[in-house]
């Protein structure tokens, strides 16, 4: 069964690479999933050749989101997942993205992308050429910043409370009582990489 | 004409006060009974009728996705059950496979069988609380009052097997964390025979009510076109003759060997949603009764234990390696191998996805969820346009939004 859904996914992906050369980059199946990686200047093309060949059929949408990777270039992988309930297939379609560059919406294809870019949008701060309306959706009215950037602090920068000589909700910068408590339980021997303290002298007798 | 212009007639005559009407916008929400939680729908009307309707989400925005970043994958699972906080271990389903996926666990039988059924006791929980408030939102009391009874009982089936009414955290990655007792498997199946009767009631309270026809009865038609252009998923899809079910079309678990019918809708109106909720949940009775049949020949063990799972209690208590493998559990928590993966269940508001991209420690790198509720309401303009005012409270009745899940 798994095998089988192997071969039917390593076909597909063939097909895509055969007819879309020029877009794709690479195929993978892995978890019995089918990832394209493509060139980012070919998504509305490649999109609407998934949606249309009849060896595809992904007319749904599942889902746009975007992972953020401050040290690789570019900094951003846009991830798109498409469902075709006719050839009961999903895929995983992935392209890079630079920070501060545009990236072509989807929404004339695909008019649920409204609201996931809208989403990558305000988490990210990626903008989307041809969007209709590319407003923030999750966060505050007046929120500063793109809070899935790895850079964000999981604190944020604002708090608000209700003052009571005001008479209304105020926003003021952050201010804990105690420092965030993040844990980091990761063990010494294995996955940490820590300076413990003396390291150094270990390092000063490899280079001596 | 009531085009909302205000300029002149085309004879340039003087308008009197009663022809000078403007679109009216209104603000629906954001605590409004019919909203379903914290909805704000800015509404252009035209009279009565809605000529555009924006929703403002994002008023119980927490941040999950952000917070999961920076905790280990077993203090996320809880996080599930707040989400669709109206059937929460369906979420946890989704997390855990995800998991399970990356790390290759194989989950007990017996565990496979216990998810199942307790998916199906969410999915009634879910059915009950959403025909009987839409009921609400329409103009029917009585539902809701009854319904919510046997979404008591069932929620104490929860307590029993996990200890929480609401926020199970009952799921966990490789199997359950209690094994269910007997007693508690005889009250369900006792339940599952009780509860036909109840549903038997709601159907002659609203099925041929005529108020409730009027008011669902070609309201909120959803075609197929819709459907793939707005990405639509579980009822929503089915209610439009579109017998689309990931239960029976990408099974996971084991639902492939239970016997159960997927019911469609012929409409697409909200009529046909109500008809296909309804009968939903007589199916996840067939399931439920299946799967307490296989329960009491399966016996054996509910956790797939390895690093992922707790050692026995009994473990414990001699093995030294046993003990620190509890520790380090539940400080350093398990590490996932890198890659990325999107697992989909059948949640029973539709398809409820989780994106997970692993880096290969502790804690998930990024954690995407794909709410149904996200996408069926960003069709709402689409679908409410032309409808009257009141038309909206049904649609979005009827679309089944939860805000924990939407706004995450």
């Amino acid at each position: 069964m798994a095998q089988a859904n192997h071969d039917a996914l390593q076909a597909l992906a063939d097909h895509i690479a055969g007819t879309q050369g020029a877009a794709v980059v690479s195929t993978e199946v892995a978890f019995g999933e089918l990832s394209v990686t493509i060139h980012s200047s070919q998504l509305e093309a490649f999109v609407q050749f998934l949606r249309d060949d009849a060896g595809c059929k992904f007319s749904s949408l599942v889902d746009i989101t975007a992972v953020d990777h401050p040290e690789e270039d570019p900094r951003f992988v846009m991830v798109y997942h498409f469902l075709s309930m006719y050839q009961n297939q999903r895929i995983r379609v992935k392209m890079g993205v630079a920070d501060g560059a545009m990236t072509p919406s989807i929404c004339a294809i695909h008019p649920s992308a409204n609201w996931f870019e809208r989403e990558v949008f305000d988490m990210f701060g990626l903008m989307f050429s041809n969007h209709p309306d590319l407003r923030r959706i999750l966060t505050d009215y007046g929120f500063r910043g793109h809070p899935l950037r790895k850079d964000f602090p999981t604190t944020g920068y604002t708090e608000v409370r209700y003052d009571e000589a005001q008479k209304r909700v105020v926003y003021e910068p952050v201010s804990l009582v105690q420092e965030y408590r993040q844990f980091d339980f990761l063990s010494p021997w294995e996955s940490a990489k820590y300076v413990l303290p003396g390291d150094e002298k270990m390092r000063d007798e490899k280079k001596a | 004409m009531m085009d909302g212009k205000l300029e002149m007639n085309a004879f340039g005559d003087a308008l009197t006060g009663e022809q000078r009407i403007r679109n009216f916008n209104l603000n629906f929400g954001p605590q409004h009974p019919a909203a379903h939680g914290v909805l704000r729908l800015v509404l252009e009307l035209d009279g009565e009728i809605v000529e555009r309707c924006d929703p403002h989400i994002g008023l119980l925005h927490r941040g999950t996705e952000k917070l999961m970043e920076s905790r280990t994958y077993l203090q996320n699972l809880p996080y599930f059950d707040r989400l669709d906080y109206v059937a929460p271990m369906n979420q946890e389903h989704a997390w855990c496979l995800a998991i399970e996926t990356l790390t290759g666990t194989v989950v007990p039988r017996r565990a496979s069988l216990i998810r199942v059924l307790f998916c199906e006791i969410g999915r009634i929980l879910n059915h009950l609380l959403n025909c009987t408030t839409q009921a609400m939102d329409v103009g029917a009391l009585t539902p809701p009052l009854w319904g919510f009874e046997e979404r008591e009982k069932l929620m104490v089936f929860y307590e029993r097997a996990s200890g929480a009414r609401l926020h199970a955290a009952y799921f966990r990655p490789g199997g359950v964390h209690q094994d269910l007792t007997d007693a508690l498997l005889d009250d369900i199946e006792a339940w599952t025979w009780t509860f036909p009767k109840v549903l038997e009631d709601l159907h002659t309270l609203l099925t041929e009510n005529r108020i409730f026809k009027q008011r669902n009865v070609d309201i909120g038609v959803v075609t197929e076109d819709d459907i793939l252009k707005y990405g639509f998923s579980g009822v929503m899809v089915r209610g439009s003759n579109m017998a689309w079910d990931l239960r029976r079309s990408q099974p996971y678990e084991c639902y492939d060997e239970f016997d159960f019918k997927i019911p469609v809708g012929k409409n697409g109106d909200c009529y046909d949603r109500y008809l296909v909720r309804m009968e939903e949940m007589t199916q996840s009775i067939l399931i439920i009764r299946q799967a307490i049949a296989k329960l009491r020949i399966e016996g054996g063990e509910v956790l797939a234990r390895g690093k992922i799972t707790p050692p026995s209690r009994r473990d414990m208590k001699t093995s030294m390696e046993a003990l620190i493998h509890h520790f380090k559990l539940y400080t350093e928590g398990f590490h996932v191998p890198a890659g990325e993966v999107y697992v989909a269940v059948e949640a029973p508001k539709g398809e409820f996805g989780v994106y997970l991209k692993s880096d290969g420690s502790n804690k998930p790198y990024r954690t995407k969820i794909r709410a149904p509720g996200f996408l069926h309401l960003q069709a709402m303009d689409h679908v409410a346009k032309g409808h009257q005012l009141a038309d909206v409270a049904a649609i979005i009745g009827t679309m089944d939004i939860v805000f924990g899940e939407v706004d995450r």
